[in-house]
């Protein structure tokens, strides 16, 4: 077996670091540097003078504090799993093309362009207590109670998922139509049932893309605040840590404490995605390869 | 269910598919013998490629029926076929080793693990591929992969083996080393075969009978021989190398031999029975049955002209040849030819082909 030649230089090139300047000015000035203040302001906190990592110790000591991280990985969780398993059935489906494709994506991704807060007011509005979706169950004689649908946990759940839906769906749409339909046929010729092609041939291929799908859906659903207000019970069931971290920094005015909420939510996310990649790695360690779109 | 037993003895075809108004397979009727190796020759777009995913149960027929060995075999899904497919693309899996792919239908099948490594091993070495088991696809040259499309699919011994344009992906050196391997194995396992391509050569070399296929419809069938030799219509004619077409009017048919009148010449070839007088017919001759001199030799009738391209082709140079203003003939020769000279053209009589006009 002949070695793979490893004909790369290690040369700095000016030309390149030139090119890659204006990105990596962006990223210092607006990730790396607001990060590393956040974490120094983090490690000030107002009362004392001095690092000290009282803010952090304050958090994990206060129930009412370190609580909000259970909440919001309860929430989001549930989220991205529901949201991943019906983007990846729906978009699976459609791979080939279906009738009506344009229309149907089209309607699919149409909560994207409204943002937030009209969707937020649109649940409120049709799943209410006093909304169509209950008046209609109840004058149908289905329900006599109306679905208790908002001002609770179950109302962020349902307008995390339609935020995050048509994002992930056009993600796996993507993916999943890149992956060279020949494979599949080839599968089906060698004595594979559909089934078996997508535990075997398929599911291998996507998992990559679904990863990344998990990662990025997760990391936007950890980082819920309108809707966790605005559907939920922000005092309750649905304080999620970015309205602890909210309420400290501009209801108590204490940045210091804020950052550090802040950071511990940073924190959860990263952990979050250190998952997602060792479980990635250990699922197919072939994938590195250059699999999927070619 | 009357199945068809696990051995291919004949397969008969007689399926139209349709897409919307536009057809692109008009009843192709064909019957196939056990170790035959029967190919599907034509242009892009000419229905060969469709007519191998209707066999092989990837796509339906819009009418007619598949059977072999007497059942039929058109509402079966692909995989309970037990036919082999080889894709233009090879279609690996890129997440599976070669050891996997090889395997991966005889992992679908109740066998030992021992009688899955037997039978992979002995495969990959029928391939030349033992040492390569866990390598994975994209380290492999096309050739190779190629190699791997092919065992993969015998390894589980097809009744039937399809084979989608296989070689198109590969350099022509490596093509014609291919087409020899695929002929050797077509033959030493006694495989039966559907070949799809578009490149004549390849379907002259591998095949025991040629399907000429255009815009959906059956243009000739018949060994290479025969198509080679005697095209049937122009579409054949076209696409087995002979370039000059000349239309004429039959001007006398005696002794079997029809003279043509037409393009400015005279030209005579061997007549069928079905041939007569008066009719408008195309005479075709291939650039290399052709015989040129500069010298015009006396008391045969000869067609001169002047050089007006040459193509220069290493041990030969076509060249074309301008009759008159309307009329070119391209010939094929080991004679050294210039421009703008004077050659005198023989037709011989053997080496036309009479043709109904289009």
């Amino acid at each position: 077996m002949r070695a793979v030649a490893n004909d790369e230089k290690n040369e700095f090139d000016a030309l390149a670091f030139f090119c890659l300047l204006p990105s990596l000015l962006y990223v210092l000035c607006m990730f790396v540097y607001p990060f590393l203040y956040g974490v120094y302001l983090s490690l000030q906190p107002q009362k004392i003078d001095g690092f000290s990592f009282a803010n952090y110790l304050a958090f994990f000591s206060d129930p009412y504090q370190y609580g909000t991280i259970w909440i919001t990985f309860s929430l989001a969780i549930p989220t991205t799993i529901v949201v991943l398993l019906l983007a990846l059935w729906l978009a699976y489906g459609m791979r080939r093309g279906i009738f009506m494709e344009r229309t149907v994506t089209t309607i699919l991704i149409m909560p994207i362009s409204l943002g937030v807060i009209l969707l937020s007011e649109g649940i409120l509005g049709f799943y209410g207590s006093q909304g169509w979706f209950n008046q209609v169950l109840i004058g149908l004689g289905i329900i006599k109670e109306p679905f208790i649908l908002t001002h609770n946990y179950a109302g962020v759940m349902l307008a995390l998922f339609m935020q995050q839906f048509p994002f992930c769906f056009l993600m796996l749409l993507g993916y999943i139509s890149g992956i060279d339909p020949s494979l599949e046929r080839s599968a089906r010729m060698l004595g594979a049932t559909p089934s078996i092609v997508f535990r075997r041939v398929m599911l291998p291929l996507i998992a990559p893309g679904l990863a990344i799908a998990f990662a990025l859906v997760f990391v936007m659903s950890f980082a819920v605040f309108p809707s966790a207000i605005m559907l939920g019970q922000p005092a309750g069931t649905t304080r999620t840590i970015s309205i602890a971290a909210y309420q400290k920094a501009f209801e108590q005015y204490d940045m210091s404490a804020a950052s550090a909420i802040a950071v511990v939510m940073g924190l959860c996310q990263l952990a979050a995605l250190l998952v997602i990649i060792l479980f990635r790695r250990r699922l197919s360690p072939a994938a590195t390869m250059g699999v999927g779109k070619r | 269910m009357n199945g068809p037993g696990d051995t291919l003895d004949s397969l008969k075809l007689g399926i139209t598919k349709r897409y919307g108004n536009k057809t692109v397979l008009d009843n192709l009727e064909l019957d196939i013998q056990k170790g035959e190796f029967v190919t599907f020759l034509g242009p892009s777009g000419c229905g060969k490629s469709t007519a191998l995913s209707i066999v092989a149960g990837l796509i339906a027929a819009t009418e007619g029926e598949i059977r072999l060995n007497g059942a039929r075999v058109d509402h079966l899904p692909p995989e309970k076929r037990a036919f082999g497919m080889v894709f233009q693309n090879y279609a690996l899996f890129p997440h599976m080793t070669v050891f996997d792919n090889v395997s991966f239908g005889l992992t679908l099948k109740p066998l030992s693990k021992e009688e899955i490594k037997k039978r992979t091993d002995a495969m990959l070495k029928l391939v030349q591929l033992t040492g390569y088991e866990d390598r994975y696809p994209g380290q492999l040259s096309g050739g190779q992969q190629q190699r791997v499309a092919i065992a993969r699919a015998l390894v589980l011994h097809p009744r039937l083996m399809l084979f989608d344009e296989p070689l198109s992906n590969l350099d022509a050196k490596l093509r014609v080393e291919m087409r020899a391997e695929i002929k050797q194995i077509h033959a030493a396992l006694g495989l039966t075969s559907i070949y799809v391509t578009h490149d004549q050569a390849e379907a002259l070399s591998l095949s025991d009978r040629i399907v000429v296929l255009r815009n959906g419809v059956l243009m000739q069938s018949g060994t290479p021989q025969e198509i080679h030799d005697r095209p049937k219509n122009v579409f054949v004619a076209d696409f087995m190398g002979f370039r000059n077409f000349f239309k004429v009017r039959i001007a006398s048919v005696s002794d079997g031999i029809a003279e043509g009148v037409g393009d400015g010449i005279r030209i005579r070839a061997r007549a069928g029975s079905v041939v007569r007088a008066d009719a408008d017919m195309v005479m075709a001759i291939r650039p290399d049955d052709i015989r040129a001199g500069t010298e015009v030799a006396p008391g045969t009738e000869n067609i001169r002209g002047q050089v007006e391209v040459v193509e220069y082709l290493g041990r030969e140079q076509e060249a074309a040849i301008r009759i008159n203003d309307n009329t070119r003939v391209w010939l094929r020769t080991a004679q050294s030819i210039r421009m703008a000279d004077t050659i005198g053209l023989q037709f011989p009589i053997d080496k036309v082909v009479l043709l109904p006009a289009e």
